[in-house]
């Protein structure tokens, strides 16, 4: 049994991704939690597909319904933040004006494909901003966890489930381990404490390429 | 004088038929314009095509299921893949009872301001390789790949807005600009639910976001207060 990191270790993991000065757009799910572990010396700008730049922590008190993420979830605003209207927001994205975006994952394939709108087994998903994102941002880092449910590889050979962007991914970030995608195919850089490499290698479809740099996350 | 206000959002729908086509502002919560839904609830119109970012995710489109009033939806957020829970739209989607497109949210926010815009279509990167791209031209320009997307109008757009005058000058707050200016352009008959409705010179120039010309009727509401519990 591979104990892997918890979402909020992953979360915090990806915000390591993070640099001053950067303009980040974070999907819904598990990467809105990287909004907790942003570096706090540094001024990092949070875009949200609905028409924010520059937002703040969630915040439940005094709930103002024009004032949310892309997730629905209530913000507050940081100092310099601005808003403006979704073709706008989406010229932002398309534009390669936001840096970085996180999403979530399905799959990802050794060639850097995302699928993570829809998912048979349930017959159902949604684009949402999506499939403009990972065309759009200048690095697409993908959080998820490294299996589904059930043990299924997420990191395949090639995506099985409808594509969201391909040839898109620049870093996969799980529960398991730290991944480049390259054009010579997946690296592995780091691994989850208490993980070793074969563990992940045996819970991923595509052979991994070991980074003669491979060493433990820092958490 | 030209005076653009109506007492209600019932009275502003009054010519709103059944089988037309009505684009709706509002992203979730934000800048949604519940009252006019309501009132078109209330009114009953039958066979409509709704246009707008998403249906049954803390918006009040959803009421628009209790008497099957839509035939297809236009939207780039509809069914979860997580099934945690289904709203009234999607239990009617499973069943087969109402048509859903599912659009690329930025390729659907430019579609607009292409139909508004005067403008033929546009080239995006989003989609390519993806199931959107089924059935639409592909063009090359400079070696890189775009898809054809083609411009999107509405019969009637309904919009929310913070402010307005009777001219229909709008001015918007917070993250409730969303889709609403846009679609503002892109429809034969625009109204507009706003908060408060003051007189012409009231609302700054500097801070009209829609330009009364794109706005035909205003109603002042008071705000609905949703919230999406996720």
């Amino acid at each position: 049994m591979v104990q892997g990191l918890s979402r909020e270790l992953i979360a915090l993991r990806v915000a390591r991704e993070l640099r001053e000065g950067m303009v980040v757009n974070l999907g819904i799910g598990l990467p809105t939690l990287v909004s907790n572990f942003l570096p706090p010396d540094e001024q990092i700008l949070l875009q949200a597909e609905d028409g924010i730049l520059g937002y703040g922590p969630i915040s439940e008190a005094d709930f103002d319904p024009d004032l949310i993420n892309a997730g629905g979830q209530p913000v507050t605003l940081l100092p310099g933040a601005s808003f403006f209207d979704s073709a706008a927001s989406f010229a932002m994205i398309r534009g390669g004006h936001v840096d970085v975006a996180v999403l979530g994952g399905l799959e990802v394939s050794e060639r850097g494909d995302l699928a993570n709108w829809y998912l048979p087994d349930r017959g159902g998903g949604s684009i949402g901003g999506a499939m403009d994102l990972a065309c759009g941002a200048r690095r697409l880092i993908v959080a998820m966890t490294h299996t589904a449910p059930g043990g299924r590889p997420r990191i395949r050979r090639s995506c099985e489930y409808p594509l969201t962007a391909a040839g898109v991914v620049d870093l996969i970030v799980t529960d398991l381990a730290v991944i480049e995608v390259h054009p010579e195919g997946l690296l592995l850089t780091e691994v989850a404490p208490g993980v070793a490499p074969d563990d992940v290698q045996s819970r991923t479809e595509p052979v991994l390429r070991r980074s003669p740099a491979l060493r433990e996350m820092e958490l | 004088m030209i005076d653009k206000v109506f007492p209600t959002p019932d009275d502003a729908l009054h010519d709103l038929p059944d089988g037309a086509t009505i684009m709706f502002g509002g992203f979730v919560s934000a800048g949604s314009p519940s009252n006019l839904i309501l009132a078109l609830r209330r009114r009953g119109t039958k066979r409509l095509t709704g246009i707008a970012n998403n249906i049954g995710l803390g918006d009040m489109l959803d009421v628009l299921c209790e008497e099957r009033q839509l035939a297809k939806f236009i939207a780039t957020f509809a069914i979860r893949a997580s099934g945690a829970r289904s709203s009234r739209f999607e239990e009617q989607y499973r069943r087969g009872e109402v048509e859903l497109a599912l659009v690329p949210q930025g390729t659907f926010v430019e579609r607009i301001r292409a139909g508004g815009a005067g403008i033929g279509g546009f080239l995006t990167r989003t989609g390519i390789g993806t199931v959107v791209e089924e059935g639409k031209q592909v063009v090359s320009v400079s070696g890189v790949d775009y898809l054809l997307e083609l411009p999107l109008r509405a019969d009637f757009a309904l919009i929310k807005a913070y402010r307005a005058d009777r001219l229909g000058n709008l001015q918007y707050r917070r993250a409730g600009r969303n889709f609403n200016p846009v679609m503002a352009t892109a429809a034969d008959v625009v109204i507009a639910e706003v908060q408060e409705i003051v007189e012409p010179g009231e609302i700054d120039p500097e801070d009209v976001g829609t330009p009364g010309v794109y706005v035909d009727r205003v109603v002042r509401c008071e705000p609905v207060p949703i919230r999406w519990q996720g």
